[in-house]
């Protein structure tokens, strides 16, 4: 079995691209998309965690993390639906009716 | 034996929840015209959770359940209260502005309400899991109330830009939850505290990073400068009403859970000095941000960021004294910033959307009423003497030099003088300025009036005699430590 580190590495390394990509794409459907990579590096971290600490508590907040991902992806795909009816446009560079 | 769940510490969360799905099962049955049955409901609702909020001031035996993952301890209990205060205030100040912009929206208590018992769930969690599962229960229901009026194109980017960078701050906030577990094995807040006591060895790097990102999330729930970005556009673009609700509610729980983690526990690592700095920053910067504002939402939004740092200075002073200051500050800025809003929302009530502050001009003359009650809550904000505002604020910078934080009270107090200009120029233009346009008349609403009126009244009581309120919040932070 791998050292814990690996996965700890792995995940930080995820969750530093989520970031990246937050902060650097336009794209208002591919910083949604970093931000579920975010949560999933979380979900590899408590895994990782809950194996080498033999704790399963960290592999139920995996399914509560999963449950508030769902319902983030609901609202959030709907809010950008509602944007790009208006916009016709997904950039959140467009939408700057008020300032950032 | 698995420990008994211990119903009762929860029945106040329970009482709003069942009542929200309540207003989402009779919202089906109800013609457009007749959905302000569903705001009875809601204030019904809150009504029997803040009496249940008070019986269990006098809860028995043990107020732990869920196997210590929630806590009905007088801290909790006490900002229960400010958010049962808070939705029935925002509810009032939303019952006309709901029916008049978007009658068919029933489910617009129902989301309110949702968000109340994420709040609630915040202030008594003792578990770090249970403080994201209360921050996004709280959270989700405020994106879809920020883009609920469809009708303006403000309020769904207000949601785009609410939902984007909330997500990636709960992103923060769990991955800083998911160190701290792996560095103790637990995320209850009361067993790491007991590890640490017993002397059990921690990784003092995944404790410290864990911490960061805890409080990063949290900060940016609060809108602590540099995570406030979201705060002004926000405020000005989601409906008013629902402005008023976030200003207050969500505020407060993410102060409650920082204090929860940082403040009442044994902190693990000293973050005093961050704390610091983000004081001086916050009050300055949204102080320096509010004068050049003309949309008077927006100003009001930088004028909430820079109460968060006054916030901040009692949380930096710590131990019971900061505690107790911090919590009175609350309750204080709950009432007078619904209050301020609920005058917006009166001005608003007309054809246009009166929302710069230049347009109130002449207001003064025209609505003796509304002008002078308006000129109270701005004096509360800046912290007048006599008004409600100044005892919270002296109770702050009292207790920042009681504990040698001298330079921040200095600073606290300078940017109180400073926020006084731009709170005096919205009361300027209501007095001194002559309308460019004919004043048409404001439809007044019960509801509404109910809403000013309690605010009203509760400022210049708490200015004037602030004792028994004082006592309840200094009651609320003794019995935490």
């Amino acid at each position: 079995m791998a050292p814990l580190s690996y996965y700890l590495i792995l995940s930080a390394m995820l969750f530093t691209i989520g970031v990246w990509g937050v902060l650097r794409n336009r794209n208002a459907l591919i910083i949604f998309m970093s931000i579920e990579l975010m949560l999933n590096a979380v979900n590899i971290t408590l895994m990782a965690f809950s194996s080498f600490l033999k704790d399963f508590s960290g592999q139920v907040f995996v399914f509560l993390v999963m449950a508030i991902a769902a319902a983030e992806v609901a609202v959030g795909l709907a809010i950008i639906v509602s944007i790009f009816r208006v916009k016709e446009s997904i950039n959140v560079d467009d939408v700057n009716l008020m300032k950032w | 034996m698995m420990p008994p769940i211990n119903w009762p510490v929860i029945y106040p969360e329970l009482a709003i929840c069942i009542t929200a799905f309540i207003v989402l099962i009779v919202d089906l049955f109800l013609p457009g015209r007749h959905k302000w049955v569903l705001s009875l409901i809601s204030i019904f609702g809150v009504l029997v959770a803040l009496q249940i909020v008070f019986m269990n001031f006098g809860l028995k035996g043990d107020t732990k359940a869920f196997f210590g993952m929630v806590v009905s301890d007088a801290t909790g209990l006490y900002f229960k209260t400010i958010f049962c205060i808070g939705t029935l205030l925002a509810i009032f100040v939303s019952i006309t502005y709901q029916r008049r912009e978007f009658p068919e929206v029933g489910e617009f208590y129902t989301l309110m309400l949702l968000s109340t018992f994420g709040m609630m769930i915040m202030a008594s969690a003792l578990d770090l899991i249970t403080i994201f599962l209360g921050l996004e229960m709280m959270s989700i229901p405020l994106y879809v109330l920020a883009g609920i009026y469809r009708g303006r194109y403000r309020s769904r980017e207000a949601a785009l830009k609410y939902f984007l960078l909330g997500a990636f701050a709960s992103g923060f906030l769990l991955y800083g939850i998911a160190l701290i577990y792996g560095a103790f094995g637990t995320t209850n807040i009361t067993r790491i505290v007991e590890l640490i006591a017993d002397g059990k060895p921690y990784s003092p790097f995944f404790v410290g990073v864990g911490s960061v990102l805890v409080l990063i999330g949290l900060a940016f729930k609060a809108g602590v400068v540099p995570f406030h970005m979201w705060i002004p556009d926000v405020y000005e673009g989601a409906p008013a009403p629902v402005t008023a609700f976030m200003s207050a509610g969500p505020k407060a729980a993410a102060i409650v859970a920082i204090l929860r983690i940082f403040v009442i526990t044994t902190p693990v690592i000293d973050l005093t000095w961050v704390f610091w700095v983000l004081a001086v920053v916050t009050m300055t910067w949204g102080n320096i941000l509010a004068i050049n504002q003309n949309n008077i939402k927006r100003m009001l939004a930088y004028s909430s960021i820079a109460h968060v740092g006054y916030l901040l200075v009692a949380i930096t002073v710590g131990g019971e004294e900061g505690v107790s200051s911090a919590a009175f500050y609350l309750l204080v800025y709950t009432i007078m910033n619904i209050g301020a809003f609920a005058i917006v929302v009166l001005f608003a009530e007309r054809e246009e959307f009166y929302e710069n502050i230049s347009d109130y001009a002449g207001f003064g003359s025209r609505f003796p009423f509304a002008a002078i009650t308006m000129t109270i809550f701005m004096a509360s904000l800046g912290g007048i003497p006599g008004t409600a505002g100044f005892v919270g604020k002296f109770m702050i910078f009292s207790g920042a030099i009681n504990h040698g934080f001298y330079w921040l009270a200095v600073i606290g107090v300078l940017n109180s003088l400073v926020s006084i200009y731009y709170y005096l120029r919205v009361v300027v233009a209501m007095y001194m300025r002559q309308p460019q346009t004919r004043l048409v008349d404001i439809a007044i609403s019960p509801s509404l009036m109910i809403a000013i009126i309690i605010t009203l009244l509760l400022v210049i009581q708490i200015g004037i005699f602030p004792d028994n309120w004082l006592s309840l919040a200094k009651q609320a932070a003794s019995l935490a430590f």
